[in-house]
């Protein structure tokens, strides 16, 4: 019981620790750090370091969400601690 | 039909809505009082959620932030800040607090520390950061009422106040949760629309989020080359690539944002009103899903409305309007001192640059972009309505959050938790209900007398919300070790760190003349301003609680059970009092 307990916590913080790693990467290096040479690309009328920092990367948050549940969701049933 | 009178109707129709709610979802109990009885579905408390979370600032400022003051790709701080912090809430701290199954934030705290201490200073930072939020919503609604339906200041929030009143002190987080569904609804459709026709009117592209990246209808060029053409032209900075201050502070600014989002009490208590572990998971994710509606709506407002006003004044390059022939909005707005103009040269035309000696629109206040937008787009009366009743309801319904917030920490943490542990279910409703009317008049009173220091205050919501609570609600859950002496002076050194700095540059309190530090870049530690620096307290707070906890005895066994508890969905049954 313990040990399947400790099996589920750390498989919940390694993914939390890889979509943590995106939610990071996307907006900080992608709209703030890097934004520059991003900027020399074009998506339509946007250059896109801005578009990431203005439209992006919230999107990508949204997307990053429902991953975790449905993720999370699978976790509770393989290691049978869902509610109920 | 007249504007005031349309506008007269919309609100009244949309508060008379409010106050059909509040009678039918009165609360009968402390549990549904305090989490509207456990019962959200998670899709309406996202919605709920949203409303709750979008101010004031959100719905009036944000675009003229991003538009004006912080000139384009500067405003991306607010964007990407005030919705990356679902991220962290989702994951790093909604399902274990709904686990948890208590009422209140300071209560997770005081037992997860097994200190009154830990929670009474828990409760402080509560109080300090939703009152000074609470001070900006008071004002938005003063604001929005003598601006559109030409009332005094005074009556506006007096009728605003009467509102909240009812449906928070009847209904509690039950009345709160099904008003703010409400809210939302109009609130977005008051944003949307009027983004929805400005972007076909540019570029015939019904949906604001392409239509910035489009071309324009006029002369083909791409909407935001054009707005970096329009504004380079007059001596501003590129719209496009200009920074707010360096890249470090960007970086660090957004970040402060996020984690302050993520530690905010009456967004996190939203997530205790859902039935499940799972559903706080979901939950957190539609809530995003409805504030990125506005938020990707915003920065399209904020484009192409600064590039119709920039249009208005001057319609081809050197070619500038006359005074005597402006627009009427413009003489609208003029009269409440949101735009001003000043004939520096004497020639009768509206010069409008970036040179503060030349230029002659000596006053474009920032929340003139969402409020006149419908104005400058020539759009019907029913939308300009509309857009008033969406202001009202995005300040409502974030105070009435903040008001829940702050009266469950009083009655749930103050009376029950610490003066007073044998007061009965019904007793403890009766208090909250007293501490809500006193919070409500509380806040009432700071909105008729707003403090010197209210101008600064969100930088201190956020600083300290970053500061402490997000790191010792983090810590409490993924670092068994962690025990009371730790958490306090993690919380007590990251506060002390914020607010010595918010104070050295913008003065004790706020008062001006005591800053010691004048509050300008070149004194800005590595060039990050004092808004920008809860991230910098959540990082000491991490280390202080660290080296402290390292040093001292590890917390008893029953809490780190308790730990274990929150981590797993299982045995989870609905929020229980103790």
């Amino acid at each position: 019981m313990k040990d399947k307990a400790e099996a589920y916590w750390k498989a919940n913080v390694s993914l939390i620790l890889k979509l943590l790693a995106i939610w990071f990467v996307v907006p900080f290096l992608g709209g703030i750090v890097f934004v520059d040479a991003l900027n020399q690309i074009s998506l339509g009328g946007y250059p896109l370091g801005f578009w990431i920092a203005q439209q992006g990367s919230i999107y990508m948050f949204v997307v990053l969400i429902f991953y975790y549940a449905k993720k999370m969701s699978d976790l509770d049933d393989e290691f049978a601690v869902g509610g109920e | 039909m007249a504007l005031q009178t349309l506008t007269y109707i919309v609100v009244g129709l949309t508060f008379a809505l409010y106050i059909g709610i509040a009678i039918w979802a009165r609360a009968g109990s402390t549990k549904e009082f305090y989490v509207a009885g456990g019962g959200v579905h998670p899709v309406s408390n996202g919605m709920a959620t949203a409303a709750d979370w979008m101010s004031a600032a959100s719905f009036i400022s944000m675009a003229g932030l991003i538009g004006f003051s912080y000139q384009g790709y500067g405003g991306s701080v607010f964007l990407l800040g005030w919705t990356g912090g679902y991220v962290l809430l989702a994951m790093c701290l909604a399902p274990y607090l709904r686990k948890f199954g208590k009422f209140t934030v300071p209560e997770f705290i005081g037992d997860r520390y097994y200190s009154k201490a830990a929670r009474i200073v828990a409760v402080i930072c509560l109080i300090i950061a939703s009152v000074t939020y609470v001070i900006g919503q008071m004002k938005g609604i003063g604001v929005a009422f003598s601006r559109f339906l030409e009332t005094t200041y005074e009556t506006g929030l007096t009728a605003g106040m009467v509102i909240v009143f009812i449906y928070a002190v009847l209904g509690g987080m039950k009345g709160i949760t099904y008003t703010q569904i409400a809210q939302y609804v109009v609130l977005i459709f008051a944003y949307t629309i009027p983004a929805i026709f400005i972007s076909l009117s540019l570029t015939g592209n019904p949906i604001p989020q392409l239509g910035l990246g489009s071309t324009l209808l006029s002369d083909g060029t791409y909407v935001l080359d054009k707005l970096n053409q329009v504004v380079t032209e007059l001596g501003f900075a590129e719209y496009t690539t200009s920074t707010r201050g360096s890249t470090l502070n960007m970086f660090v600014y957004t970040m402060s944002l996020m984690i302050g989002t993520a530690g905010l009490p009456h967004v996190i208590i939203r997530f205790f009103t859902v039935p499940s572990v799972k559903d706080a998971r979901k939950s957190a994710g539609w809530a995003l899903v409805f504030i990125a509606i506005l938020y990707t709506t915003a920065p399209a407002v904020a484009g192409m409305a600064r590039l119709n006003l920039m249009n208005t004044i001057e319609p081809t390059p050197g070619n500038y309007l006359a005074y005597d022939e402006r627009p009427q909005w413009f003489k609208n707005w003029e009269k409440t001192g949101l735009l001003e103009y000043q004939d520096k040269n004497g020639d009768g035309l509206i010069q409008y640059s970036a040179d503060k000696t030349t230029n002659e629109m000596v006053k474009v206040d920032n929340d003139i972009l969402v409020l006149a937008n419908p104005e400058i787009a020539g759009l019907p009366n029913w939308v300009i309505a509309l857009v008033a009743a969406g202001g009202l309801a995005a300040a409502l319904s974030t105070a009435a959050g903040l008001l829940l917030a702050i009266s469950s920490a009083i009655s749930h943490d103050l009376l029950k938790g610490v003066f007073m542990p044998d007061i009965s279910e019904k007793g403890e409703l009766n208090a909250s209900r007293v501490a809500m009317a006193f919070t409500v008049l509380l806040a009432g009173y700071l909105g008729f007398n707003p403090p010197d220091f209210a101008a600064g205050t969100v930088a201190l919501a956020f600083g300290l919300a970053a500061s402490s609570i997000f790191p010792a609600l983090m810590l409490g859950i993924f670092y068994k070790r962690m025990n009371t002496a730790g958490a306090i002076a993690g919380m007590l050194s990251g506060i002390g760190v914020t607010l010595f700095y918010v104070f050295q540059h913008k003065g004790i309190m706020f008062v001006q003349s005591t800053a010691f530090l004048g509050d300008m870049s070149p004194n800005w530690f590595l060039g990050i301003e004092p808004n920008a620096f809860g991230a910098v307290g959540a990082l000491v707070n991490l280390i202080v609680a660290v080296i402290v906890c390292k040093l001292t005895a590890e917390p008893p066994q029953e809490i780190q059970e308790l730990v274990d508890y929150v981590r797993s969905p299982h045995g989870e049954g609905t929020a229980v009092s103790h």
